[in-house]
């Protein structure tokens, strides 16, 4: 391939595949733009792993190390967002295995417990001589809510801070799916689940920040 | 066929909306909806759900800390160089 053809005019704007023959060839400017691409979004996929932010920078930095140092060995057969995330996610997980050992058992319990996408009593009773499980209080319409409101600021910091409190696997899966709007078969890839395993995760995740949403709309849509 | 409960079907939306439903399941799931108004507004509220988190892309933290790897990738380099 001519040198030329690889010119890179405007980094932010290239695609994934001439940053990687950009920093083949040791252009920095290739390194800042996929760290900017990927840098915040391996942090957040590093923190389903370990358990301060500070370890889940130290993680990221390693997979850095590890993306230049294999370069020369990286043969292009997976795209190269897949294999930075594969190395990212293994040393994420051999870091939180070393710090599970280190720290009592209780602190890591919790992570993924879950229970039911809405609260038991906005259901009737199983005995319920009519409707057993039915709706008692059914969600309220949000089509009464002006349409521009779902587009509004504060609802988006509303969900992203609804994300940001759910548990760390269950947040890595939502980011990656709803936020970034990856396909399901390159979340399983890039975090090691099963089919099954990340759509509960995505199902957990996606019901909590709906039930956010809704205490949020509540007030409005009541009045 | 069994009637689905809304408690349950609540617990099936995201299986339904990824297409992964059994037949049989999907068929309870839409003949469900077509005589339970409140669980097609939860439906539609999943749904509305993943637009505003796709829309929360902008509020997310994404600018990582660049200048500290800047120093991974020039020791890099200069080993390139030197080896």
């Amino acid at each position: 391939m001519p040198e030329l053809a690889v010119h890179l005019t405007d980094p932010a704007r290239a695609d994934d595949e001439q940053l990687l023959e950009a920093l083949r060839r040791g252009d920095e400017r290739a390194f800042v733009a996929l760290v900017r691409r990927y840098g915040a979004l391996m942090q957040r996929v590093a923190l389903g792993y370990v358990r301060t932010p500070a370890v889940a920078e130290e993680v990221v930095q390693e997979t850095w190390c590890a993306v230049l140092t294999g370069l020369e060995r990286f043969e292009g057969r997976a795209a190269l967002k897949t294999w930075l995330f594969r190395i990212l996610t293994n040393r994420a997980k051999t870091r939180g295995q070393r710090e599970a050992r280190s720290v009592p058992l209780s602190s890591l319990t919790g992570e993924d417990d879950d229970g039911p996408a809405v609260d038991p009593d906005r259901f009737l009773p199983a005995d319920h001589a009519r409707w057993p499980g039915h709706w008692a209080a059914g969600p309220a319409p949000w089509s009464a809510l002006p349409h521009e409101r779902l587009l509004a600021r504060e609802v988006r910091a509303r969900v992203r801070a609804a994300i940001e409190t759910l548990p760390e696997r269950q947040q890595a899966v939502v980011v990656l799916r709803d936020v970034e709007g990856w396909p399901p078969e390159e979340v399983c890839e890039t975090l090691d689940l099963s089919e099954g395993n990340q759509r509960v995760l995505l199902h957990r995740a996606r019901s909590k920040v709906r039930a956010e949403l809704e205490r949020y709309f509540a007030d409005e849509v009541a009045a | 066929m069994t009637d689905l409960a809304c408690n349950e079907l609540v617990e099936l939306v995201t299986d339904y909306m990824e297409g992964t439903l059994p037949t049989a399941e999907r068929a309870r799931f839409d003949a469900h909806l077509t005589e339970c108004p409140d669980c097609v507004e939860y439906v539609a509220q999943m749904h509305r759900t993943i637009v505003a988190a796709g829309l929360s892309a902008a509020e997310l933290e994404r600018t990582p800390p660049v200048t500290a790897l800047l120093q991974v990738f020039r020791d890099w380099k200069r080993g390139l160089a030197t080896g």
